[in-house]
């Protein structure tokens, strides 16, 4: 049985429905994160999941009961918010306690559990302390405590790390995920940072204007994005697309009348309008002969471990073409070069030009190109 | 902070010492007058420097006064204004609290209701509260001296203020721990406004101790008369004499308690004033 079964979940303001419709089963102990750019409906379903927000239409289900009517308090869940909304008045134990106290706990057992979360979390010399006393990370940490404590059958996130610096982000990262492991707590996060949603999910949801375009690994994310929107919001650098023509058996012709030869089918019926979809990573150099794409190098980063040389197919100088390669550290590219790139094999993903949906019946891997450049692989 | 030196410092100095002596000359000289007897301060010039009838006077201001003793209108300024500081803070939180927190039928009405009563002041309506309270049998009652001050629109305003800049998740925070509105106003809210009320405890105190008017018209005996009304006629009018060294040492009495007030209330007063972290 799930530990969250969301059925259809819209949600209207007015007369504009911001949610389209949500579905999603949650395994119990799994670890969800919704990914998406803002105003995509993330938080939204979040709290509607909490119950701070009301479900216009469909059920959401935790732990085998329909909970739209329920108060977030009669929900078992907990919630750990984006500035932490601690109580400031209240000293740390207090604010870890206060949600037992209500819920009519012994002191005894308050005291306990509060211990117990605090060693978990390394809080125990800090219980007397006010929350402006701590600084971000502590505070963050009290807010997880103060939903560790109650030990309820969600955790749900609602950006949690967005208010920390850098640094702090990537370590709180590793305590949310090692934390959730070992009391086993399913839980439902919300994000926009795309590295975040990565590390940290058991499935991840990609939504964008009130749809979940996919719901997956986050290695099937990557691999098989099922739209563009998913192709582009997931890696970084952003996937190159390409919009090109199918013309049957010959392959597909790119914008500036290129061809490049796929092997396999299904291949689009001719006259198609289809985007081809590279992420940089996947372009490699090629000698002149073996290039499927020319890139005219416009800027080069050199990042250390990478060097992404940004630039335009040859031939395309509207925004059609733009392309971005990510190379070894160590190659050596101009602005203004001419850089012939192929594709490595099996790397690359058809779209339908107009829907942004994924072509092909390749949900298990299936690759639809080959790659010419497969013989030869030298700068 | 703007740093000065020489000639600048002392200058500011002299026009700050200045401005303090200009402002209490008058109590010194109230305090002056309280201490000798009434043929020394009617004499020309009045004298500068404390006599010796302090003891005296106070004591006779205090028990008998001119017509009811101080002490007596002490305690009923206090009452009054105590009653008038609390009742205002607690109606003026609920309804801050209902308005910014709950949602129901003509809600901003009401805001706006109240909001139009800051342009009335009591001078205003006071023809037609003093019909009510008449009717309701509350001349001369505590009650009559407090109730009809106790609403006020400038403290609902100032604690709806307050209430926006409370974080929005921190209720959601506190729905989620599972406490119901009486539980999160009376846990979270009361809390936090800590400050604002002992500013505004400050101010209204103030307000209360120094209402004259109201007093005047619904008190016809003297033991409920108010000090700061009772000061009004202490002071001798026609071809009465009057007995100044009293009056002034009533008048240097009703100021300690608004003064002592203030002392105390001091830090978190100007806490609640300037604070904006939160």
């Amino acid at each position: 049985m799930s530990a969250i079964a969301i059925r259809d979940v819209r949600k209207t303001y007015g007369k504009t429905e911001v949610i389209h419709g949500v579905s999603l089963d949650i395994e119990d102990g799994e670890f969800i994160v919704i990914v998406g750019p803002s105003g995509c409906g993330k938080s939204t379903l979040l709290r509607m999941v909490a119950g701070l927000e009301t479900i216009t239409a469909g059920t959401i289900d935790i732990g085998g009961r329909v909970v739209n009517q329920l108060e977030p308090r009669e929900r078992d869940i907990a919630m750990v918010f984006q500035n932490y909304a601690l109580y400031p008045h209240m000293s740390v134990y207090n604010n870890m306690a206060y949600g037992l106290k209500i819920a009519g706990f012994s002191k005894a057992d308050i005291q306990a559990r509060v211990e117990k979360a605090a060693a978990m979390l390394q809080l125990q010399d800090f219980l007397d302390r006010k929350p402006r006393q701590l600084s971000g990370g502590q505070r963050q940490r009290v807010a997880m405590g103060r939903a560790v404590v109650r030990d309820p059958a969600v955790f749900l996130f609602d950006e949690p790390l967005s208010n920390l610096d850098a640094k702090l982000r990537v370590q709180m990262r590793l305590e949310i995920k090692r934390l959730q492991q070992s009391v086993g707590t399913t839980a439902l996060y919300v994000t926009h940072d795309q590295v975040e949603a990565m590390t940290l999910a058991d499935r991840l949801v990609v939504m964008h204007d009130g749809i979940a375009e996919q719901i997956d690994t986050p290695l099937a994310v990557y691999e098989r994005p099922a739209t563009t929107f998913v192709a582009g919001f997931i890696g970084s650098p952003a996937m190159n697309m390409l919009p090109a023509e199918a013309c049957g058996a010959d392959g597909l012709k790119l914008a500036n009348g290129e061809i490049v030869k796929p092997s396999e089918a299904p291949l689009p019926e001719a006259g198609r309008q289809v985007t081809l979809g590279v992420r940089p990573e996947h372009l490699e150099p090629a000698s002149e002969s073996a290039a499927e794409l020319m890139l005219e190098v416009s800027a080069v980063e050199t990042l250390g471990a990478d060097t992404l040389a940004h630039g335009h197919l040859i031939g395309v100088s509207n925004g059609d073409g733009e392309l971005v390669a990510r190379l070894p550290g160590n190659a050596k590219v101009n602005a203004g070069d001419r850089l012939p790139l192929a594709i490595e094999p099996g790397m690359a993903h058809l779209f339908d030009a107009e829907s942004g949906k994924r072509l092909g019946k390749d949900a298990s891997g299936a690759r639809p190109f080959r790659s010419k450049a497969s013989a030869s692989a030298e700068a | 902070m703007v740093e000065k030196r020489g000639v600048g410092t002392v200058l500011t100095h002299v026009a700050l010492i200045l401005g303090i002596g200009l402002l209490c000359f008058p109590l010194y000289l109230t305090f002056v007058g309280s201490t000798h007897t009434s043929r020394d301060v009617l004499s020309v010039p009045m004298p500068l420097l404390p006599g010796d009838q302090m003891v005296r006077n106070y004591t006779v201001a205090l028990t008998s006064g001119v017509g009811v003793g101080v002490a007596k209108m002490l305690a009923n300024s206090m009452v009054m204004a105590l009653g008038i500081a609390v009742g205002k803070i607690a109606i003026s939180m609920l309804s801050a609290y209902a308005i910014v927190y709950f949602r129901f039928p003509f809600r901003m009405a009401a805001f706006w209701a109240i909001f139009m009563t800051l342009m009335l002041p009591v001078e205003v309506r006071i023809v037609p509260t003093f019909e009510v309270v008449a009717s309701l049998n509350m001349l001369n009652s505590y009650t009559g001296l407090i109730l009809p001050l106790i609403a006020s629109a400038t403290a609902t305003f100032l604690f709806r203020q307050f209430f926006l800049t409370v974080p929005d998740e921190l209720v959601e925070a506190a729905r989620v721990d599972g406490a119901g509105p009486m539980r999160f106003f009376k846990d979270i809210l009361l809390p936090l406004s800590r400050t604002n009320m002992a500013a505004l405890f400050v101010i209204l105190f103030i307000y209360g101790w120094n209402q004259y008017l109201w007093p005047l018209l619904i008190t016809t005996r003297g033991d409920m008369n108010t000090i700061v009304m009772g000061l009004g006629q202490m002071i001798p009018s026609a071809d009465d004499y009057g007995d100044w060294p009293v009056t002034m040492a009533a008048a240097t009495l009703a100021i300690v308690p608004p003064v002592a007030v203030v002392i105390f209330m001091q830090r978190l007063f100007i806490k609640g004033l300037v604070e904006s972290e939160k």
